[in-house]
């Protein structure tokens, strides 16, 4: 295992060139092209923005502006999500790959996960647009933790990503199962609601448990509030990050144990 | 000596088919507690059993067999793609593989991009993609296209591409799985002339191919595998030999089964005569192609037997072999009016040959009780192709007592690939200012 994970970052080039194939390739053949990858976090926030702030009027003085507090937690289950699905796929679609060619099977996830964080750090430009639109800017101290959270993530991501998409290659279900599992946890995250709300912490000790939970509010914390993020959700943050390694050296030594299999069973 | 650029030493290879997965799901497996056991194979197959073979640097080494008998296997596991279930597999050198030409090609970017995403796949870094792209493009003679998406190519340009990136990573050690089908001639003679030089530079090929012609002039060992295990390696000549002469076993062994199996289904002759009643009628039914048996049963042929000149049954000639077909008749009662016929027939059912006794005016005097007909022919000059025959014994006017219609089958064989059905004896001379490089 750890001479395959050192193996891992010999294959940098690769995986940068096929993170590169991947966004070169998604749009491809549209007419808008990579602009899509701006339009659609802009059209989800449009239509999210129009729901949460007009119909069901959420009115919380501290949310305001509305729009940019929730982009700050999109964006991230945005690059969450969309990498988790594609990852679970990753194997089975990347099939001739893993059958015809000496080829580290590892590097199918990953590349979903980081062509979804470029896509997630495109959608922070339009962030920082609306933030200059709305006048409302983060506190310049607490963004140096900004790449922590990101980093974080980056390693819880790749961890679940590689658990799903070895376990996928056996049971195909787990895609179909996922898609239904992170509508669900979507809404348990306080992504669109503000996780102070008195009914939130009604149930604090179950958003405790979700992982996600502390990376949405430190999101939050850091880009929309004006509270220092030290004597915030830090020391959480920090034990979901230890977690997170954790994850990752879990994720990576079911699928190294399940290596063998791909090739046959994909 | 130095150490074998392969070595394979008793691998055995055993897929895992996971039977019945595809209701196995993972609520069902979580349920049950049997994610673990889901995970076992529920089936085998054994695709390679105890094989070793070394492969010493710079030689050309063929493996031919069956479908099926773990030639594809056994490359994977060189190529590392797969593990052997035990035994070791051990490379030395720098390996491509001729497996999959083309695999992870994306469809939507252009060929150059594709060409670089597929060189650092292969273990090449940019700059030495950079310096060799001019060469691969060329090479795939894509000059034109290769800025085109992938997805707008043939399937031949798509392999010519593969095949060209694969040959330009310049490996120590090349396997090509059965891919000298990408193009068309002159790309075949390409790719054969690109193996050549490779050899010529001393490095190592392993090549599965069922281009038994191939092996015999290019390579410089042939491993012969047969489900599984390892049947033959050595000379490629005498490998070669020795698989193609149990090819031809297993052929007759085939022939044989499928003779006994329309013999067995046609049974005993159908008294009342639904074939031939007049001797006109006899040439028509010539073009029929249904087979059967039928007739009055007055004379019987009890065994049919095609012989080589050795007088040993078989069912495999060689073009230009003598061959000798006994029938073994038996008349109940004796009988003074009879006819042996005999005919013979292509695949196509078309008629090659058909005579008789009758036609070569032997007038029959007298048969009773068993006797043997046999009919020799000097030489079967025939192409190469599977050929079926008619006997009968009937009476001179046609009616038959006994006719046995394409009942029995048998292959020739040839070295050469003519077309038709009849081969003449032949010989080419030439005078003047033609010449020929020696025969391979």
């Amino acid at each position: 295992m750890w001479r395959n994970l050192a193996r891992l970052a010999r294959y940098r080039g690769l995986i940068q060139s096929l993170v590169a194939r991947e966004l070169k390739a998604r749009y491809r053949g549209s007419i808008l092209g990579f602009f899509w990858s701006f339009v659609n976090p802009l059209l989800l926030l449009s239509i999210y923005t129009f729901v949460f702030a007009y119909i069901l009027q959420n009115n919380d003085e501290k949310t305001k502006p509305y729009s940019v507090f929730m982009f700050c937690g999109l964006l991230p289950w945005t690059w969450f999500s969309a990498s988790l699905l594609e990852a679970s796929g990753s194997l089975i679609s990347g099939g001739n790959l893993i059958k015809k060619v000496l080829f580290p099977a590892e590097v199918l996830p990953i590349v979903s996960v980081l062509s979804n964080m470029v896509h997630f750090f495109l959608g922070l430009l339009i962030l920082v647009g609306f933030m200059i639109g709305t006048g409302h800017y983060p506190d310049p101290g607490d963004l140096i933790f900004f790449p922590l959270v990101v980093i974080i993530q980056l390693v819880f991501t790749v961890g679940l990503a590689l658990i799903l998409s070895s376990l996928t290659v056996h049971f195909r279900d787990i895609r179909d199962l996922l898609a239904n599992l992170l509508t669900f946890w979507f809404f348990a995250t306080p992504i669109i609601y503000f996780y102070r709300m008195p009914s939130v912490a009604h149930f604090q000790w179950l958003f405790n448990l979700n992982p996600f939970f502390h990376l949405s509010v430190s999101y939050q914390e850091i880009l929309f509030f004006h509270d220092p993020f030290t004597g915030g959700h830090l020391k959480l943050l920090l034990i979901m990050g230890a977690a997170s390694v954790f994850l990752f050296l879990a994720g990576y030594w079911l699928f190294d144990r399940l290596r063998d299999s791909f090739a046959e069973a994909v | 000596m130095k150490p074998p650029a392969i070595e394979l030493s008793h691998v055995t290879k055993i897929y895992r088919r996971y039977g019945g997965r595809h209701f196995a799901t993972l609520k069902s497996a979580l349920l049950q507690r049997s994610l673990m056991r889901d995970l076992q194979p529920r089936e085998t197959f054994q695709a390679l059993e105890d094989v070793s073979f070394a492969v010493t640097p710079g030689s050309t080494i063929g493996v031919i067999g069956r479908n099926g008998s773990g030639k594809s296997t056994a490359l994977k596991l060189v190529a590392g793609i797969t593990k052997p279930t035990s035994g070791t597999v051990s490379v030395r050198g720098r390996i491509s593989a001729l497996i999959e030409l083309g695999a992870g090609f994306h469809p939507e970017i252009s060929g150059r991009e594709n060409v670089f995403i597929n060189g650092i796949m292969l273990g090449l870094s940019k700059r030495e993609i950079q310096k060799r792209f001019d060469e691969i493009v060329e090479f795939a003679e894509l000059t034109e296209f290769i800025d085109a998406p992938v997805k707008t190519y043939s399937s031949g340009m798509y392999m010519r591409l593969g095949f060209s990136v694969a040959i330009h990573v310049d490996p120590e050690i090349l396997l090509v799985d059965e891919v000298l089908a990408v193009g068309d001639e002159g790309f075949t003679h390409k790719c054969l002339d690109k193996f050549a030089e490779f050899k010529r530079r001393g490095k190592t090929i392993l090549l599965v191919t069922h281009s038994l012609g191939l092996v015999e002039r290019f390579c410089d060992e042939a491993i012969w595998l047969d489900s599984g295990r390892k049947r033959g390696e050595g000379d490629p000549k005498r490998v070669v030999g020795a698989y193609m002469t149990d090819v031809e076993r297993q052929e007759e062994q085939f022939l044989a089964s499928e003779d006994a199996k329309a013999q067995a289904e046609s049974g005993q002759p159908v008294p009342s005569v639904e074939g031939p009643q007049a001797a006109g009628d006899a040439a028509a039914d010539m073009t029929r192609a249904t087979e059967g048996r039928w007739g009055s049963g007055g004379v019987m042929i009890t065994d049919v037997a095609l012989m080589n000149d050795q007088g040993q049954t078989t069912h495999v000639f060689h073009t230009g072999e003598p061959i000798r077909i006994r029938l073994r008749v038996h008349a109940e009662r004796p009988v003074e009016d009879f006819v042996f016929g005999l005919g013979l027939y292509n695949a196509e059912a078309v008629c090659i040959y058909g005579t008789n006794t009758d036609i070569e005016e032997f007038e029959a005097a007298s048969l009773s009780g068993d006797a043997d007909v046999t009919l020799e022919i000097d030489a079967l000059d025939l192409v190469e192709g599977t050929y079926k025959l008619d006997v009968a014994v009937h009476t001179r006017d046609g009616a038959p007592y006994d006719y046995h219609r394409l009942l029995y089958t048998f292959r020739v064989k040839s070295r050469l690939k003519d077309v038709g059905i009849y081969r003449p004896r032949h010989r080419w001379t030439f005078a003047g200012q033609v010449k020929f490089k020696s025969k391979i």
